[in-house]
């Protein structure tokens, strides 16, 4: 039996790094290829050596597939192509290859110039990596050789995200990336069709939540700025560049049009109009309503939100500040946090997941005192408020996407491995599939059942459909094809007899058996054809019998009645020898009625 | 496999496939040569086309036909809502039709002719930029002449009367012309075509795919191949090889397809794209700095791209960057927006500047810095500052409905302006007609950059289909579009069938199925194992699974006498007696009251006796044949 193997070398039982290997029918395939935020070490990107100890990572690795642009889905991507020297194909959407590139280069800025590191890749290597990226567009069936294939869907998680087809031969996989199967303020959801892989890989990430409706959590989420803002106090919502920050900029912005509200917001970078621009551009990826409306207005021209600068850190009164990163491991947001966090009054909102190891996810766990590496300590007094705005499947949506496509097994990434243990329960209990969940570098293995292509005659076939067609409707006959299995130039083909003997080039030789049975029944030979084939009609039930000028014939078998009206009738009964079987039991029948 | 063909207008096609049970709407052309029967159909009502003497035929007095014709300049015209020549719907029955295959927008506006009130159930497919352009196309269309929007009525006389016509009247055959559709029945049309992306793999009923493929004409315009697991249809519609802004050509997809379909190739082989294009910047270049005004009737989308990048750049070298750009067109404003998103589908240097990220067309640059304007007409609050010299795209190209009506009505008497015709798709002697006596300058540029016949050869030989199958019109074209090919001529109306046979089906063949089988090696190379097996077929899908039976036994070769009778006296069955007949011989076996006729190519048994003799006789005759 062909398997397909599966190694995370990420994202196993853990969310950050999300990095996949996948291999089926001699191919192997790289799914994402993400670091960690938690880690600054060797950690933050996956251990390639597990691919080869040394040399040539190439040959290994047929094709790399990346999801979408954040960073631990495509952050080790540079890493992979200029340090480690992979060159083979790399495949993501026409938006994800625009936007990567900013916010690796954003990423590595950080990294170098803050923290000071070396031996990081450089804005050049990033340039020179996205060149050799291969844009795809939804649904193009992309053949990266002459076996593999894949074809990308909808996954509505942030602009351009996208879930992967992928096929070798008869096997098929699909990896989802990260998803949203409900519709948000401007993305649309997640779709696929019924195409039943052998395995579908999905993210786990709100594995046990079932999130309550999006209009509940939007008005929460707006109650709650607007009371700090009107008690003066300064919310701080950190976010990425790209994907979330626009939705909830889309929301404040009608919010405070409708209640026409002065109150000061701000998105805090230089990547800010920049970011939008990408919306404008790629408004086919949004979802439908902002794709309608965008010739009259443009969604992402903000009219309350203005660019921020440093210097309003320090401002008084009451304001509200979009800055990056969302995880508040870095830059300006960690900057702006140490600042506000000693006041009361003030709020942090945390609108999406942060990993193990960051200052956010340390904070949403109930820190009051956050350490610093040099040793600064701030003590956070500000609200901190968790609200779930990342665009995750929760498990409603995955169980939704598992009918969708109606997969064999399912493998599960990206979550904590407690949450998928729950999970993988309800999936295999509810629709009776596998369900694995790989550790890190553990291997599963997944085997499929064989498929072979085969062509069949269509003689074979035409025969086949005058006969099924001859009976009366049934979907629950079994409809049988007989003919002769042929096997040539590692090619598989069903002929009917005359066609394999024109193939190989000999003379077929027919062999017929004809019995003779006397039946003493005076009356018109017609008559008496007439009676048999009521009889034959209740023995062989589910047989087609017809009859022709007193001939009457099922399948092959022929039973002809001679002889004069008033004396004794010769039946006879002819049969080819394959049909021996079918031509002896009626002989057998016919001889019983007699006696 | 057959091939209809409904359309008589080689650039406009629409045929359609009948393959595998299925039929196929290949394009779904409207011919609008029938609107320059028409007098044009202005904006504002106009003194001078209302002026104009009322045509009778000598010699008839028919009062049916009181003002239905009127003349101009010697020619006639008919003083109607203008009709246009919908696909042929006799050869055919639309209701029956599975899909229709769109190849680029300006091969889909009769679509509602076909789909609506005619009982069709099946889908459509098209690219995503063809559905949005040519939605643009139907709107501005059905802005100027959908039932109800012009005060123009239907004249229906003269049709009656061709005989007693005039040329080109008396020459046309406008029985089958409709009026346009209604906005409720197009809109409706629309929103059954699903939207398909370059390189998608449509799976029409499980009996076929069908791919979009680049075609490099125009936004989203798409080649469609057909393919089963043997055969391969390839069908190129508006293709081109020139560099200019939509993705380049995708030759690749389309060779060694058995049949290939070419079709709506230029309209204008005498012209290259490229001069006409300078030409055209020539042209406008000098008008302008004589003080006149320059007219370009043209569509809402397509080379309209082109002429604003390449004309504002001409234009700014000339030191005329000062004289406005106006785009005039009900569809103007989405036309404009719309091609700014779709970056995939724009060549790679457009897309390049979608990275940065910068618009693919430079239109929208100059939109915000007020060069370009657009407005859904000439009244439009925001053309309250129109000022001349200037440059104005506007519809529609033969001149009988849309703004351009109103200006060359405006411009024609002055000598200064000018009207530059760009599109192919109506000869603009014939599209000026009703506007004589003109002192306007006209000059004809015509910009198709579809294949020529030379590069359409070209392409043939290429691509090496089997066979090629082309529009009748084609068939004089030189170069020749095939030389060595065999090649089936369409004609309007007719069927033709091609030469591709289908001999196989593709199945799965499940893996335990297989491994039942032994094949045995018949000649080198060739290995065989008879086989019975359940066929499950679903979704028109063939698998086939385990079944009861060991498949068809086959014998070969002639039997060898002498053979079978030592086989038979081994199976415990003797006193044979042989007996040589006419074709062959026949063994007699008295004790067993049987009889075995043998000849080359058969054995008839004929035995009275117990069934063990007959199993005896098959275990013998199956021991002197070769066998699987």
């Amino acid at each position: 039996m062909p398997d397909i193997k599966i190694t995370p070398l990420g994202a196993g039982q853990d969310v950050g790094r999300s990095c996949i290997l996948l291999s089926m029918g001699g191919k192997n395939i790289m799914l994402d290829c993400g670091m960690h935020m938690g880690y600054n070490d060797e950690r933050r990107f996956p251990d390639f050596s597990y691919i080869v100890p040394e040399g040539p990572i190439t040959s290994q690795i047929d094709c790399v597939i990346i999801s979408h642009f954040h960073l631990d889905h495509c952050g080790a991507l540079p890493y992979m192509s200029e340090m480690v020297g992979y060159t083979g194909p790399i495949y993501m959407t026409h938006p994800t290859k625009a936007i990567a590139p900013i916010l690796l280069e954003d990423m590595r800025k950080v990294a170098v110039e803050r923290k000071g590191e070396s031996n990081f890749f450089t804005s050049q290597m990033i340039k020179d990596c996205i060149k050799k990226v291969t844009a795809v567009t939804l649904h193009q069936s992309v053949m990266v050789d002459n076996e593999l294939e894949i074809k990308a869907y909808y996954a509505g998680h942030v602009l351009g995200a996208a879930m992967f087809w992928i096929r070798v031969g008869s096997q098929s996989v699909v990896y989802t990336g990260d998803y949203n199967m409900t519709p948000d303020r401007h993305l649309g959801a997640a779709w696929i069709d019924k195409c039943r892989p052998d395995l579908l890989i999905s993210e786990s990430t709100y594995a046990t939540t079932i999130r309550d409706s999006k209009r509940c959590r939007e008005r929460d989420f707006l109650k709650k700025v607007h009371e700090c803002v009107e008690k003066g106090g300064k919310v701080l919502i950190p976010v990425f560049a790209l994907g979330r920050a626009q939705e909830l900029c889309i929301l404040l912005e009608t919010y405070w049009e409708r209640m026409n509200l002065k109150y000061p917001v701000y998105f805090a970078l230089g990547l800010t109009e920049k970011a939008n621009n990408y919306y404008k551009m790629f408004i086919t990826w949004t979802n439908q309503k902002i794709r309608k409306t965008f010739v009259q207005r443009n969604m992402f021209d903000f009219k309350h939100i203005k660019p921020f600068d440093k210097s309003y850190i320090d401002n008084p009164g009451a304001m509200v500040v979009f800055a990056t990163p969302g995880m508040l491991h870095a830059g300006l947001s960690l900057n702006i946090f140490k600042k506000w966090a000693p006041y009361e009054q003030n709020m942090l909102i945390m609108p999406g997941f942060c990993v193990q190891g960051t200052v956010g996810h340390k904070i949403l766990n109930g820190a009051k005192k956050v350490e610093f590496e040099n040793r600064q300590v701030v003590e956070v007094k500000m609200a901190v408020e968790y609200m779930s705005f990342s665009a995750h499947a929760d498990a409603k949506g995955i169980m939704q996407l598992i009918q969708y496509c109606e997969p064999k097994n399912v493998l599960l990434v990206h979550g904590e491995a407690q949450k998928m243990e729950f999970l993988k329960d309800k999936i295999e209990k509810e629709f009776k599939i596998s369900c694995y969940m790989p550790a890190n570098g553990e291997t599963t293995v997944i085997n499929t059942p064989t498929k072979i292509p085969i062509d069949v005659s269509l003689r074979l076939l035409k025969a086949e459909a005058v006969r099924y067609n001859a009976q009366p409707p049934d979907p629950k006959r079994r409809r049988v094809v007989h003919g002769v299995l042929c096997v040539k130039d590692n090619r598989l083909s069903l002929l009917d007899l005359d066609e394999i003997c024109d193939e190989i080039g000999i003379n077929r030789h027919v062999i017929r058996f004809t019995s003779t049975v006397r039946f003493d029944d005076p009356g018109p030979s017609v008559k008496t054809a007439e009676k048999l084939k009521t009889l034959l009609a209740e023995k062989l039930q589910g047989w087609s019998i017809t009859i022709s000028d007193g001939n009457i014939s099922v399948e092959s078998v022929l039973i002809k009645v001679e002889g004069d009206d008033d004396s004794t009738k010769s039946i006879y009964v002819s049969w080819t020898n394959q049909d021996e079987d079918l031509g002896s039991y009626i002989l057998g029948l016919l001889q019983s009625m007699v006696q | 496999m057959k091939l209809y063909c409904l359309s008589g207008d080689a650039a406009k096609p629409c045929f359609v496939l009948s393959f595998k049970e299925l039929l196929i709407m290949l394009d779904c052309g409207l011919s609008a040569h029938s609107l320059l029967s028409f007098l044009p159909l202005p904006p504002v009502p106009s003194t001078r086309l209302a002026a104009l003497p009322a045509y009778s035929p000598p010699h008839v007095s028919d009062p049916l036909l009181d003002g239905e014709l009127k003349e101009c300049c010697g020619r006639v015209f008919v003083d109607s809502v203008p009709e246009f020549c919908p696909p042929l719907d006799k050869v055919v029955d639309f209701s029956q039709l599975d899909v229709i295959l769109i190849s680029n927008y300006t091969c889909m506006l009769a679509l509602p002719f076909v789909t609506e009130d005619t009982g069709f159930k099946g889908r459509v497919y098209a690219t995503e930029p063809t559905l949005q352009i040519g939605r643009f196309y139907l709107q501005e269309l059905a802005e100027w002449l959908a039932p109800g929007a012009g005060g123009a009525r239907a004249a229906r006389r003269w049709k009656e009367l061709l005989h007693v016509l005039p040329p080109p009247l008396a020459h046309a055959r406008p029985r089958a012309w409709r009026r346009l559709f209604s906005r409720a029945a197009l809109e409706r049309s629309l929103a059954r075509v699903r939207v398909v992306g370059y390189d998608e793999r449509v799976d029409v009923f499980g009996a076929l795919h069908a791919t979009p493929v680049s075609s490099g004409y125009c936004l989203g315009s798409a080649n469609w191949v057909l393919r089963s697991a043997h055969e391969k249809v390839a069908y190129v519609s508006g293709s081109s090889t020139l560099t200019t802004h939509p993705r380049p050509i995708n030759q690749a997809a389309l060779r060694g397809a058995d049949l290939l379909l070419l079709c709506a190739l230029t309209q204008t082989p005498a012209h290259n794209p490229d001069h006409m294009l300078g030409d055209l910047c020539v042209h406008a270049g000098v008008t302008l700095r004589a003080g006149g005004a320059v007219l370009c009737p043209v569509y809402p989308s397509g080379v309209l791209y082109d002429l604003l990048e390449c004309l504002s750049a001409h234009l700014e070298g000339a030191g005329l960057a000062h004289v406005p750009l106006y785009v005039l067109s009900p569809a103007a404003d989405a036309s404009l927006a719309y091609s700014n998103i779709l970056a995939e589908w724009v060549s790679a240097g457009k897309q390049a500047r979608v990275y940065l990220p910068e618009e693919p067309f430079p239109h929208a640059a100059l939109a915000r810095g007020g060069r370009l304007r657009h407005a859904r007409a000439l009244a439009d609050d925001a053309l309250a500052d129109f000022r001349q010299p200037c440059v104005v795209f506007a519809g529609h190209p033969s001149l009988r409905c849309g703004a351009a009506v109103h200006l060359l009505e405006l411009w024609g008497a002055s000598a200064a302006h000018a009207v530059i015709f760009t599109e192919p798709d109506f000869p603009h002697q014939e599209a000026l007609a009703p506007f004589q006596p003109l002192a306007i300058k006209a000059f004809h540029c015509p910009i198709d950059t579809s294949l020529n016949f030379a590069q359409a050869g070209k392409l043939v030989r290429e691509l090496r289909p089997r066979e090629l199958a082309l529009p009748e019109q084609y068939a004089g074209a030189r170069p020749a579009l095939a030389a060595d090919v065999p090649t089936l001529l369409l004609r309007r109306g007719a069927a033709r069938a091609p030469a591709v046979r289908r001999r196989a089906a593709r199945a799965e063949l499940c893996g335990e199925l297989a491994a039942r089988a032994a094949p045995r090696e018949l000649r080198a190379g060739l290995r065989a194992a008879p086989l019975s097996a359940a066929l499950r077929v679903r979704d028109a899908r063939l698998t086939l699974e385990p079944a009861a039976g060991a498949g068809a036994a086959l014998h070969w070769s002639a039997l060898d006498v002498p053979a079978l009778v030592a086989a038979l006296a081994r199976e415990g069955v003797g006193e044979a007696r042989v007996e040589a007949g006419a074709d062959g011989c026949i063994v007699h076996l008295p004790r067993h009251d049987t009889l075995v006729h043998v000849e080359r190519h058969a054995t008839h048994v004929f035995c009275e006796g117990r069934a063990d003799v007959r199993q005896a006789l098959r275990r013998a005759l199956a021991a002197c044949l070769p066998h699987i």
